[in-house]
């Protein structure tokens, strides 16, 4: 607190001190000659492999260019996103749901969650989009009603649910069992303090989940969310075993299996990808920053201790003792 | 006899498995009272602290504050455990303050303040923004509504955290070890805060290991160990002549 002891000078802001021959005691970074000499290489071999691209005909770039923005192809992006978005999000919330459920007190919960996620987690998202495809076959009807009796209504399965929906319930269900041990890490990476302290306020367990907890989880949560989300983007090319055919990559091998070129239509449909997956990337940084408050900025209180400390040791001491006295009297009840 | 009484501890027992951590706990806070409770690290101290609100639930006893009984509803000497809907109305009207502070680090020191009147009391966020503010200035951190606790000083956090716990208007606060985390040159400060609030009149229950602030300020003055209260009475007296063989022992290491 004593911010006014200036006893050593502030390494900066004076002038650089001088030899007795006068010339300036100049300290100088170290250089990486070896990191230049490889950035040379690496850039000299990609400009070989984009120069040689460029002109190789098995790419066939102005097919490429004809079908980039082919009506049929944007319309199979379009559908490939909605397709991630949808069942992304039906796999958070219900994510979310399995999370907070694994982490109840409840064995019942607890239990449910937990097989939820031995059975999702155990098969192959594409085994379970097939067994998707397959539940009109093994469940001809939907019956509403009570159990033992005549149900009040029948409702052929394929007239319920189309292909679409049926690839986005196979997808978002899965999805859910990993999401649900995303949102679990992040929950448990939260100081139990945190609870306490809301609890001790008097705030009930929903406000202390949505005010405290869940916004600092989420520090933890979006990275690896990001990461479903994009994998998302591309496990939809899956739903072909559905079979749903609208989707991007199924759509571009449709169509190169009438123009016999398969080679620049693949081409295509990774440049959209590649075009999402930034977009989802920046999204992303943005949603980092903003839950990023109040936590891993510069401390300005620190820098004040650097500036003024004339034998920074000390500082060091103190810390250590701040922190074996935390140990100390925290490890007991 | 409970008008005058704030806090009042009747056989409270606690076990964590087979240990037990609490045996029979009798004592009795009066209203404006200041209270050090002293002992050994695992003599039960914080775990009673944290009884008084329901933290920690308790096996046996009965613990009222303020003439209601804590956390649980007696129907024919049974305690039955509240809903944490209705534990929750009880745990407002007393603050805690805890030793490594637990503000909520997403929150400027104002939000801090105001999350709990704005979310419990339901009051209009101007009046939360006018009260956080004054409360800010009360512990000398006016300038530092909008900083984050990150941004702040061990000692300035807990001050915030002061300010916070007193934001809900309780009628008793609960100090477990308030400075056993900050450094040396920083206790000052949360301690003439706390002194502040006692000439106030506010009623505390402070475990601690600062015996210049248990002399100064405290009314009264509590030994645990092992789970038992093994001495107590005025702050002054049990410092200069403790009775008990393990309260000299205790003391002739901590003075």
């Amino acid at each position: 607190m004593s911010a006014e002891t200036r006893s050593g000078s502030v390494a900066g802001s004076a002038p650089p001190p001088t030899d007795d021959d006068g010339t300036a005691i100049r300290a100088v970074k170290l250089r990486h000659p070896i990191r230049n000499i490889f950035a040379v290489i690496i850039l000299l071999f990609a400009a070989a492999f984009v120069y040689d691209a460029a002109l190789r005909p098995a790419y066939n770039w102005p097919a490429v260019a004809k079908y980039i923005f082919d009506r049929r192809i944007s319309e199979a992006a379009v559908i490939t996103l909605e397709l991630t978005v949808y069942s992304m999000l039906i796999g958070v919330a219900l994510g979310v749901v399995l999370a907070v459920m694994r982490l109840s007190p409840n064995p019942v919960f607890k239990s449910l969650s937990w097989f939820y996620l031995w059975v999702f987690r155990g098969t192959p998202v594409y085994v379970q989009l097939t067994f998707w495809g397959l539940l009109s076959v093994i469940y001809p009807t939907i019956d509403i009603g009570l159990p033992f009796l005549n149900p009040f209504i029948t409702l052929p399965t394929g007239d319920v649910l189309n292909v679409f929906q049926l690839a986005v319930i196979g997808l978002a269900l899965n999805e859910a069992a990993y999401i649900a041990e995303i949102v679990r890490a992040g929950i448990l990476s939260v100081d139990h303090g945190q609870e306490e302290a809301a609890t001790a306020l008097g705030m009930s367990w929903f406000q202390t989940m949505s005010r405290v907890i869940i916004p600092q989880s989420m520090r933890v949560i979006i990275p690896p969310v990001g990461n479903e989300v994009i994998s998302m983007l591309k496990t939809t090319s899956l739903v072909t075993a559905v079979p749903f055919s609208f989707e991007l990559f199924t759509r571009s091998r449709d169509i190169s299996a009438e123009t016999f070129t398969p080679i620049p239509l693949f081409l295509v449909a990774s440049i959209w990808y590649l075009a999402f997956t930034s977009i989802l990337m920046i999204g992303q940084y943005f949603l980092e920053k903003r839950f990023a408050r109040g936590i891993g900025v510069a401390q300005p209180e620190k820098k004040v201790t650097v500036a003024t400390g004339a034998v920074p040791v000390v500082g060091d001491e103190g810390d250590d003792d701040q922190k074996s006295g935390g140990v100390h009297s925290g490890g007991t009840p | 006899m409970t008008d005058t009484l704030m806090v009042e501890a009747d056989r409270v027992s606690k076990s964590f498995g087979s240990n037990k951590v609490l045996k029979s706990i009798s004592l009795t806070v009066k209203r404006g009272e200041v209270m050090c409770l002293v002992g050994p690290s695992g003599s039960g101290k914080s775990t009673f602290l944290r009884c008084i609100n329901h933290l920690e639930s308790v096996d046996a006893g009965r613990l009222r504050v303020d003439g209601e009984l804590v956390g649980y509803r007696e129907k024919g000497h049974i305690l039955h455990e509240l809903k944490p809907r209705e534990a929750a109305l009880q745990r407002r009207d007393i603050g805690m303050v805890f030793q490594r502070f637990n503000l909520f680090p997403h929150m400027t020191a104002l939000e801090n303040i105001i999350e709990a009147p704005l979310r419990v009391k339901r009051m209009p966020k101007a009046k939360a923004i006018e009260r956080g503010m004054d409360l800010l200035a009360q512990v000398g951190l006016a300038d530092k509504a909008d900083s984050y606790p990150a941004h702040l000083s061990g000692g300035q956090q807990q001050r915030v955290a002061i300010a916070r716990a007193l934001a809900m208007d309780p009628k008793l606060m609960l100090f477990d070890e308030p400075t056993s985390a900050l450094d040396p040159e920083l206790v000052g400060e949360v301690l003439d805060v706390m002194k502040q609030l006692a000439k106030e009149g506010m009623t505390m229950i402070v475990v601690t290991h600062e015996m210049g602030f248990a002399r100064e300020v405290a009314d009264s003055l509590v030994f645990m160990d092992g789970g038992v209260v093994v001495e107590s009475g005025d702050p002054r007296e049990v410092l200069a002549n403790p009775k008990h063989e393990r309260t000299k022992s205790f003391l002739s290491k901590v003075l």
